[in-house]
């Protein structure tokens, strides 16, 4: 079971010695950030909180973002998906990245529409 | 049809033969498969709590108040105790790619001492959850409903400090007391009575002028809303019963689809780390015995760290759904 790892991350830019060293080092990067998830949700500064971009608010955005990268490192490292082949990568990450985009898209849209509803019309729920 | 034929001994078919499309092997191209499909799963989950979020934009729950707990503090501390999961959860992520690490080298007792930290970090995982969802069942300052399932709680108008029922509510002599089974032959008990009636809780409204009522409608800056001191004793009318803590069908917190979906979603994610904790306890008996060793490749428990890591990844998505966002 001799499998070559790639021991690099950020594109090549922090370079490990040996596996066991890449996954400290991980593990280093995913502590940060939640880290800084975490003391985000308890300072939640003023700036971020009300000002807003796409209807969502920008500490929200930031939140998700930070999500997607934490999902990154742990699929790409801890799971080996960066020794994988690129096809057999591409077809676990863009299906259901593809399907799920889709799902987030129809069922925001369809519950937005539904509190206007809601908000507008002649439905009494807040009683 | 010569070409269907495979040329690898009897044996090894079960294990996919020697063919390896896209060089995975056939057990870990399956799990990765599992996972992909139970990641839909899970992203429907998340989907649905979006969906009642938006649908209840102006009025959800905040987070933040809801899991202010701490075992062994008292006080509000929002956030720290998931943060502590959150790492525990990566924590054991980490020792189990260094177990997967340490079975590509064939070392037997690394593999088995970073199998054995993985499961104790599943199971701190597990319990601390059981902890999270037993203070989130027994409640914290208690609310009324309303007829439309609404939820009124209290605060001090004078420091804006949350108020719980018994901070204010009046013991009214003569009030109905709980049924219990031991009392009765034929009659088998009732649900348990909320630690003050209806009543106790609007009188004790009315006689407290510190007393102000706390709506689920979000302000523009994304608080709740205080009613005057007027319109609180007047909301009261719309009470119709007292609720203490949460459960799938009535929440002191807010709406109850958030109650529902926080017991499905982590529930259903607690369910996968006890089988992961199984599945890793399997494999380290396994390693232990020497059942890879013999046959050459620690490759199982790379695929159990595979959904391991999984579990880990959802959790992610959780922490950041429920708890940040």
């Amino acid at each position: 079971m001799a499998q070559e790892h790639k021991l690099a991350i950020f594109r090549g830019r922090w370079k490990f010695k040996s596996n066991i060293q890449k996954i400290w080092g991980v593990l280093i990067l995913l502590s940060v950030i939640t880290a800084i998830e975490v003391i985000l949700g308890i300072i939640k500064p003023e700036s971020l909180v009300h000002s807003h971009f796409l209807g969502m608010k920008l500490l929200n955005w930031i939140f998700i973002i930070l999500t997607i990268v934490k999902a990154y490192y742990i699929a790409w490292d801890f799971m080996h998906l960066r020794d994988e082949k690129t096809s057999f990568r591409r077809i676990i990450v863009w299906t259901p990245v593809f399907l799920i985009s889709y799902i987030i898209f129809i069922m925001l849209f369809e519950a937005d529409y539904i509190y206007n509803v809601l908000k507008d019309s002649f439905i009494a729920w807040n009683f | 049809m010569d070409s269907t034929v495979t040329t690898v001994a009897e044996e090894n078919v079960w294990g996919g033969g020697n063919n390896k499309p896209l060089g995975a092997s056939y057990g870990k191209m399956m799990i990765w498969f599992f996972i992909v499909s139970d990641s839909l799963t899970f992203a429907g989950f998340l989907v649905a709590y979006g969906f009642a979020r938006f649908k209840f934009a102006d009025s959800w729950i905040i987070a933040d108040e809801v899991f202010t707990h701490v075992p062994f503090f008292h006080g509000s501390y929002p956030m720290y105790y998931v943060a502590f999961m959150t790492f525990v959860l990566i924590i054991s992520s980490v020792t189990m790619v260094l177990a997967v690490d340490a079975g590509h080298r064939m070392d037997k007792k690394k593999t088995t001492w970073y199998m054995f930290l993985t499961v104790l970090g599943g199971l701190v995982f597990i319990g601390s959850q059981a902890w999270e969802w037993a203070t989130f069942i027994k409640g914290d300052y208690g609310a009324l409903e309303t007829k439309g399932g609404r939820i009124i709680q209290f605060q001090a108008a004078d420091t804006g400090e949350r108020l719980a029922l018994k901070d204010f509510a009046k013991t009214i002599p003569g009030e109905r007391v709980n049924h219990e089974r031991k009392n009765g032959v034929w009659y088998y008990g009732d649900k348990a009575l909320p630690s003050y009636s209806l009543n106790e809780v609007i009188e004790g409204v009315k006689a407290d002028p510190n007393v102000v009522v706390r709506v689920e409608q979000l302000t523009e800056r994304g608080e709740k809303t205080v009613l005057s001191r007027e319109d609180s004793v007047k909301k009261l009318d719309e009470a119709v019963m007292v609720v203490e803590g949460a459960n799938l069908i009535h929440n002191e917190y807010g709406n109850r689809l958030f109650a529902d979906l926080f017991f499905f979603i982590t529930g259903f994610h607690g369910f996968h780390v006890s089988m992961g904790i199984m599945l890793n306890i399997i494999v380290f008996f396994n390693v232990l015995l020497g059942t890879y060793e013999k046959r050459g490749h620690y490759e199982m428990v790379e695929k159990v760290g595979l959904y391991w890591h999984f579990v880990d990844l959802v959790w992610v998505f959780v922490f950041t759904f429920f708890y940040l966002v």
